[in-house]
């Protein structure tokens, strides 16, 4: 079979993941060499990747695509697990969460978004979207004896499965209509009449909720804060990455030429979760549930480059998340260095004054933040600097002036953080420690970030070789 | 002129700034290391511009020192260059900033490396968003300022400071993001965010009187105008001494130079379409802001609302759009930076002894400070717009340049100088003469080295560019006929079409 060589990446990840549960079976107290294997297992997937050629090719009687976009969507869903992976250990550990179990979920998860991404046929998406939401309902609730870790577990499976039959319910419509499950064909089949338009809306209600846009979003806070914090990071950047790559790909394959259905719905969307994610954070006393909001609010921007519906717009997109793992994984880091007499603090009020005593840490949160805020020249500036040129290059200019006006409203809580770092009284410090799997990732986003502006093309020229059609 | 000079003026600041990192604080007697590496390195910066305008050739309109590197590929350049307007900019922060950083060494007393290393790279920005020839490459260093002006009034600020911090941010950032929607627009219509292309592609007029209010909104909310001034006397009040300083003297003149360089220069329909609204504004900010300043019991509040005064001077100026206006502005805008920076370094000389900048709890200063005194006089005097003082030049010019083109305008100005002398002058009657009743103030001491010779550095060029302003007026000469020609020859064009 020559199909096989190209399958080498989510073969190798089964395989791995098989053996590692075997390791774990056999061996007692292996959560410390099975966090190692994954890490490697996760590297060598990266070479893997990135030694093989990168032409756009079918398989499997073309359901499965392997091309620039989803060779690229992989990458970034690898690298930013290998860092949430890398800097979670000491949280894990410290809460006495270190069962095998949890790497193997985590890798349980990227094949599912692998095969997600890949996908060219609606049956293949499905199986690769539930195989990924299965593994996260678990890491939601791994903290089983923690009250609130459940209840999160809970809320997610409860709501997500809703949002599964939905959008499962839109692709049996869309194959009922169509006839055909291939993207391609759905695209190709030229009578898009309503019944297939109310498939793509059910898709769209189902994707929605998977990227956490309003008014789907109704989980994320309840889940962020619930979930242990090594997982809520993990939730706000590697599904994010996978939901947006699969939003993208629906939208410029098999419904390319309903643009003008589809395109007010995002616009929506995007607005709702802009103002939203704007508004709501202001209030917010606990900084899981503040980066939950945050998180709405950008996958906001990202659905406003798709709404574009031009070749900018995604590459855009694409740009945009790239730049967002690299702003959460540093905010989650420091987040994950708030610990104060042998417990994990929470609070945005426990940062008071933090930069007293770290200020290495104050000062790599500081830069984060204003990144998040969008304020030049930190990398998140040209995250919505590349956002708002596709928007207005599509003439969609209510949608950009709202756009900027949030980011004003969400600089608000942003610098309300580094108020409260800063500008207020100190308060006991939290634990000295030095990790360099926290500290690294913290410093190289922070390098990444104020960096960018001296090249900040780089992105654009990865991306510019992606197509998807 | 293959060396990048204006880039090196750039981002020197920003090196220092890296060496003022790596030096250690020690315990209890301040960080000398890190005062010394910031003086060094804003006198070195300093130097360097004077040498650059000593190299500057003033007959010439075009752009000088032209930089230009592919930034964003393909579409974006990161383009720099200067005129005869922009230098006086970069010479005025060049100038204005080691005065700051020799001041930090009485006002600041907490976290001194901190403060320099803002400063430094605030430097950076303010000269970058004074070289840049592209419009995103304006914007960048235009929104970068909030970064380190909002850390600087909200950690070492007053009482009030987180709120002052967050006004700051949020109003001038909710300004700027229209401007960003108008560079994004403006590059979708022309094809380029180049200045200088722009120029010459002229954007339709048609679209000029959007961009040209998205433009405004960020200019207006810097500058700042009236209605959208009341950010200023919070910031201004809260701030640190060297804060208020470099927002008075550098931070307030990005919105004017916006104005010239953008607003003139890529909207001339637009520009003179809104003449009226301008004009409007600026009178009210005139008077309004002056009669409020009057009755203020803060000196930082004072002057911060003479601020909003004379920059309304500085906006009916620049829209008259003839030499004298658009020079006067100028001037007015350079010498605003040197005689507010002096009004706050000399509330600052107050303030450090005695912890209160309220008036009532002045007066009778010369008989223990005679030397201040004096020094405080002239700056007064200057901000009255006394002939001989670098105050009197714009302001004249810029009454002169309105009176051929509106009358009723010029008149009402004029009311606005009055004004701004009973203000000064009561002030000045208040805090300095009168009974020596507050006891507090018998222990002071007059100015010390530091602060004195900062004092008489800033009254020397004021009062020397008040006799002598030609060096200025060379320099912008070219670059201003320029820019009124242009504007005029679009404006007959159009007539001619009819």
């Amino acid at each position: 079979m020559l199909a096989i060589k190209f399958l080498i990446p989510e073969i190798f990840l089964s395989i791995s993941i098989f053996s590692l549960l075997m390791i774990g079976v056999f061996i007692k107290n292996s959560f410390e060499i099975i966090y190692r294997l994954s890490l490697f297992v996760i590297i060598l997937i990266i070479l893997i990747i990135l030694s093989g050629d990168s032409e756009s090719i079918k398989i499997f009687s073309e359901s499965f695509t392997i091309d620039r976009f989803s060779l690229y969507s992989k990458i970034l869903i690898l690298i930013s697990t290998f860092f949430v992976l890398l800097m979670s250990k000491k949280y894990i550990v410290d809460i006495k969460n270190n069962k095998f179990e949890y790497p193997i979920i985590i890798l349980l998860s990227i094949l599912g978004m692998f095969i997600m991404v890949s996908s060219n046929d609606l049956i293949l998406f499905y199986m690769g979207l539930e195989l990924q939401s299965l593994a996260l309902y678990i890491l939601a609730s791994i903290d089983r004896d923690n009250i609130k870790s459940s209840e999160a577990g809970v809320k997610y499976f409860v709501l997500s499965a809703l949002s599964s039959g939905l959008l499962l319910y839109g692709c049996s419509l869309i194959y009922g209509f169509t006839g055909s499950t291939n993207f391609e064909e759905i695209a190709n089949s030229k009578d898009f009449n309503v019944g297939t338009i109310f498939g793509m809306v059910f898709i769209l209600v189902g994707l929605a909720f998977k990227v956490s846009a309003v008014p789907f979003h109704m989980w994320t806070p309840d889940v962020y804060q619930g979930s242990p914090t090594s997982v809520t990071s993990f939730f706000s950047v590697v599904p994010k990455a996978a939901g947006i790559a699969i939003f993208i790909k629906f939208m410029y394959l098999p419904f390319r030429d309903v643009l003008n259905q589809w395109q007010y719905i995002l616009v929506f969307m995007s607005i709702a979760s802009m103002i939203l994610g704007a508004v709501a954070a202001i209030g917010q006393t606990n900084i899981k549930r503040l980066m939950a909001y945050s998180s709405i609010g950008h996958i906001g921007y990202a659905i406003a480059g798709i709404a574009a519906g031009t070749e900018n717009g995604f590459k855009s997109t694409l740009i945009y998340i790239s730049i967002y793992i690299v702003m959460n994984i540093g905010a989650f880091a420091c987040i994950l260095l708030m610990k104060r007499d042998g417990k994990y603090v929470e609070e945005i009020e426990e940062l008071s004054g933090v930069s007293k005593n770290h200020p290495m840490m104050s000062f790599g949160l500081l830069i984060i933040l204003f990144s998040l805020a969008g304020i030049p020249p930190l990398a998140g500036f040209f995250a919505k600097f590349y956002i708002f040129m596709a928007v207005i290059e599509s003439e969609m200019y209510t949608l950009a002036i709202i756009g900027l006006v949030t980011t004003v409203l969400s600089a608000f809580y942003y610098i309300r953080i580094i108020k409260i770092m800063y500008f207020d009284e100190p308060k006991k410090p939290f634990e000295k420690f030095v990790d360099y799997k926290i500290h690294g990732p913290i410093v190289l986003s922070c390098v990444l970030l104020v960096s960018f502006f001296i090249y900040p093309s780089i992105l654009n020229e990865i991306v510019s070789n992606i197509s998807i059609f | 002129m293959n060396f990048p000079i204006l880039s090196s003026i750039t981002f020197l600041p920003l090196i220092g700034a890296f060496f003022v990192l790596l030096t250690r604080s020690e315990k209890g007697q301040g960080n000398t290391g890190a005062v010394y590496i910031s003086i060094f390195t804003s006198f070195v910066n300093f130097f360097i511009t004077l040498f650059l305008w000593y190299t500057f050739d003033n007959k010439i309109s075009d752009f000088q020192f032209v930089e230009e590197i592919s930034w964003i590929s393909g579409f974006i350049k990161f383009k720099f260059g200067i005129d005869g307007i922009s230098i006086l900019f970069i010479l005025l922060t060049a100038f204005i900033t080691p005065i700051c950083i020799i001041s930090c060494i009485n006002s600041v007393k907490t976290r001194l490396k901190e403060f320099l290393i803002a400063l430094l790279v605030l430097e950076t920005f303010m000269i970058g968003v004074f070289c840049s020839l592209d419009l995103v490459v304006f914007y960048l260093f235009f929104e970068a300022g909030l970064i380190p002006m909002f850390l600087i009034i909200g950690i070492w600020g007053g009482p009030r400071k987180v709120y002052s911090a967050f006004k700051f941010f949020l109003f001038t950032l909710l300004g700027s993001v229209l401007m960003l929607v108008a560079i994004i627009a403006i590059y979708w219509i022309t094809g380029t965010t180049d200045v200088t292309q722009i120029y010459e592609i002229k954007i339709p007029q048609e679209f000029q009187y959007l961009l040209w209010l998205a433009f405004f909104s960020s200019f207006a909310v810097k500058l700042p105008m009236w209605p959208v001034h009341t950010w200023l006397p919070d910031a201004h009040v809260e701030a640190p001494t060297p804060g208020s300083v470099i927002l008075a003297a550098i931070l307030l003149k990005m919105g004017g130079y916006g104005f010239l360089r953008f607003s003139i220069g890529m909207f001339p329909f637009a520009s003179e379409y809104f003449t009226p609204l301008i004009f409007t504004l600026s009178v009210i900010a005139v008077i309004y802001t002056s009669l409020v300043a009057l009755m203020q019991d803060d000196m930082k509040k004072l002057i911060a609302y003479s601020s909003v005064a004379h920059m309304g001077f500085v906006t009916m100026g620049i829209f008259t759009f003839n030499k004298q206006g658009v020079e006067g502005s100028i001037i007015q805008m350079f010498s605003h930076g040197l005689i507010s920076a002096a009004l706050f370094l000399c509330v600052g000389v107050l303030y450090d002894r005695t912890h209160s900048r309220l008036i009532k709890s002045y007066g009778g200063v010369v008989h223990i400070l005679p030397k201040y005194s004096f020094l405080f006089m002239v700056f007064a005097l200057a901000t009255l717009g006394l002939p001989g003082t670098s105050g009197f030049v714009g302001e004249f010019l810029v009454l002169v340049g309105t009176f051929k083109v509106n009358f009723l305008v010029a008149i009402l100005a004029s009311i606005g100088v009055i004004l701004a002398a009973a203000y000064i002058l009561w002030l000045y009657k208040r805090v300095i003469f009168g009974k020596l009743e507050n006891i507090q103030l018998k222990k002071i001491k007059d100015v010390n080295l530091s602060e004195g010779s900062i004092l008489v550095v800033l009254c020397i060029t004021v009062l020397f560019f008040g006799f002598y302003p030609d060096p200025l007026l060379e320099t912008m000469k070219v670059s201003v006929d320029n820019l009124i020609n242009n504007y005029n020859l679009e404006i007959t064009k159009r007539i001619t079409l009819k």
